[in-house]
């Protein structure tokens, strides 16, 4: 899932000042799972908006939405006349769902309510981790199913840097080092030996060094 | 020949090699490289120059290489991938090579969080291995990595790291192994206080017959006092400084003295491990300390060959 975090109150606030009629707008799927652009968010941070707006004198509606997914045109194209009423809308989905507003709603004022942090897992309730950073040729079949490139610091390809102790990586005692747990991994499945291979250079243009990703599937396109 | 330089000469004699540290300013002067210089021409067979170390910016590397050439000194030129991709490193090797620098030693870089710029973008396009292939082939086969031609020499002695106290402790000879199949000539090893685990480190280096395919010079950092040990013990990751090092740095009078002692005790068990070609010697903040240790320790005069 694409993890997210709600931004601060206080940069919320300031960036739909002057906004009147305001729409929060939540995303049913992954902002929902990440506790931060859900139905239930939707509902807390235009609540806490109008109080704050409460005191401040600030004139204004502040409205409540949430689609299944701010992704898809679809869903967007929902709540069409709802956002045509409005002045703002402040979406709770992660960048995708915001530049999607911004595209079917050319007119609009579209606001982040949320930062988009990374392509992860729930490890248990309030605790989300990264494992993939989307670099477009998975290479999981060669590192026991853990990836170097979205949980190793220095996205090492041939092993652990000198700074790993302890099963944790250099840069944080809190961070685990992949390397040693694709070493653990790799032992118990007895395929260490994998390692002794020079892993090649990447190519990383599919993982958007080689400009912004597209992809188009004829055999679905109408 | 591969490169030509002092230190393969050294090595490939078969004697032992003396190399030491000397990092480059925060700042734009000349006279710090060059003083280090001064001091440790004489007691050295080449100098590393540091690539912004712990991830704090100073003078460049290739920069104060050049002011060691200019004075006869020979440079190792330090290279991290944390901060070029495969393009700046191509270029800056062949830059070097042009500028007559001959060694040089390929590393990872310590991340960026550690450093003055902690907020910095990491590059890390190709890692430490895949740099000593590259250099390796532009060398041999005066091609780049795409496989295009290079038109010149690229004579390089290539270097590499070995971090034999860093985990997991049993993958390390196998990334030594992968280092030295990539093409490292040489390898500087992390500074050894841990000697018991440093000696089974050697003894799998051995099993593995990785010491006759390149030459291995232990890692030595000179303890300035109590506190430095502590520090070392507890903050940098990839250090094993054993209670028993700390512990007569704080029970010493002189300190520095028993710093200096601790250090020349590991070069004389060094000498009795088989497999051990030199020694690197980093001396953070404490160069003048150098030529004694290397004299102490019956490596002077450096030999000419």
């Amino acid at each position: 899932m694409i993890v997210l975090e709600q931004k601060k109150f206080q940069e919320i606030e300031k960036m739909t000042t002057g906004y009147n009629r305001l729409l929060v707008l939540g995303c049913e799927t992954c902002a929902a799972m990440s506790f931060a652009g859900g139905q239930r968010q939707v509902a807390e941070l235009a609540s806490a908006i109008r109080v704050a707006r409460k005191t401040t004198g600030e004139q204004g509606e502040v409205l409540e939405e949430a689609i299944a997914r701010q992704c898809e045109p679809e869903f967007v194209d929902l709540i069409k006349d709802e956002v045509s009423g409005c002045d703002a809308v402040l979406s709770l989905a992660c960048g995708a769902g915001v530049q999607m507003l911004a595209e079917r709603f050319q007119d609009k004022v579209v606001l982040p309510g949320c930062n988009t942090t990374f392509l992860g897992v729930t490890e248990e309730l309030g605790v989300w981790s990264e494992r993939c950073a989307g670099c477009g040729n998975c290479i999981l079949d060669k590192t026991a199913g853990l990836c170097p490139i979205a949980r190793c610091s220095k996205q090492l390809l041939n092993g652990p840097c000198g700074g790993s102790m302890n099963g944790k990586c250099e840069i944080s005692k809190d961070v685990d080092c992949v390397w040693q747990l694709i070493i653990d991994r790799l032992t118990r499945l007895n395929r260490l030996e994998m390692l002794e291979e020079i892993f090649p250079v990447k190519d990383w243009s599919p993982a958007g060094h080689g400009g912004p990703r597209k992809m188009v599937r004829e055999d679905l396109k109408s | 020949m591969k490169s030509g330089s002092n230190l393969e000469r050294i090595l490939e004699s078969g004697q032992f090699a003396v190399t030491a540290e000397a990092g480059p300013p925060k700042g734009s002067s000349p006279k710090v490289v060059q003083r280090k210089g001064e001091l440790l021409k004489l007691c050295c067979d080449a100098l590393n120059v540091t690539d912004n170390q712990t991830a704090i910016v100073r003078m460049s590397s290739l920069s104060g290489c050049v002011l060691l050439k200019e004075m006869g000194v020979e440079p190792v030129l330090q290279m991290v991938v944390r901060d070029r991709n495969r393009l700046a490193l191509q270029g800056d090797i062949l830059g070097a090579a042009a500028l007559g620098i001959r060694n040089v030693l390929c590393l990872s870089g310590d991340h960026q969080k550690f450093g003055n710029h902690p907020t910095a973008k990491g590059v890390y396009d190709i890692d430490s291995i895949q740099f000593i292939q590259m250099v390796k082939t532009m060398r041999d086969e005066h091609k780049f990595l795409n496989g295009e031609e290079i038109s010149g020499d690229v004579p390089f002695f290539i270097g590499a790291a070995a971090n034999p106290f860093a985990d997991p402790f049993e993958f390390r000879v196998i990334r030594l192994a992968k280092k030295v199949s990539a093409g490292a000539d040489f390898i500087q090893t992390q500074g050894i206080f841990d000697m018991p685990k440093f000696i089974e480190w050697m003894k799998m280096v051995r099993d593995r017959g990785l010491d006759e395919k390149t030459h291995i010079l232990a890692g030595l950092i000179p303890i300035k006092s109590v506190g430095m040990a502590r520090y070392m013990r507890n903050n940098v990751s990839g250090l094993s400084v054993p209670k028993e090092i700390v512990d007569r740095m704080a029970d010493a009078k002189e300190p520095k003295e028993e710093g200096v002692k601790i250090c020349l005790e590991t070069i004389e068990q060094l000498k009795e491990v088989d497999g051990i070609h030199g020694i690197h010697i980093m001396a953070v903040a404490w160069e003048d300390i150098v030529s004694r240790i290397i004299e102490e320790a019956g490596l002077m005069p450096r030999p000419v060959v």
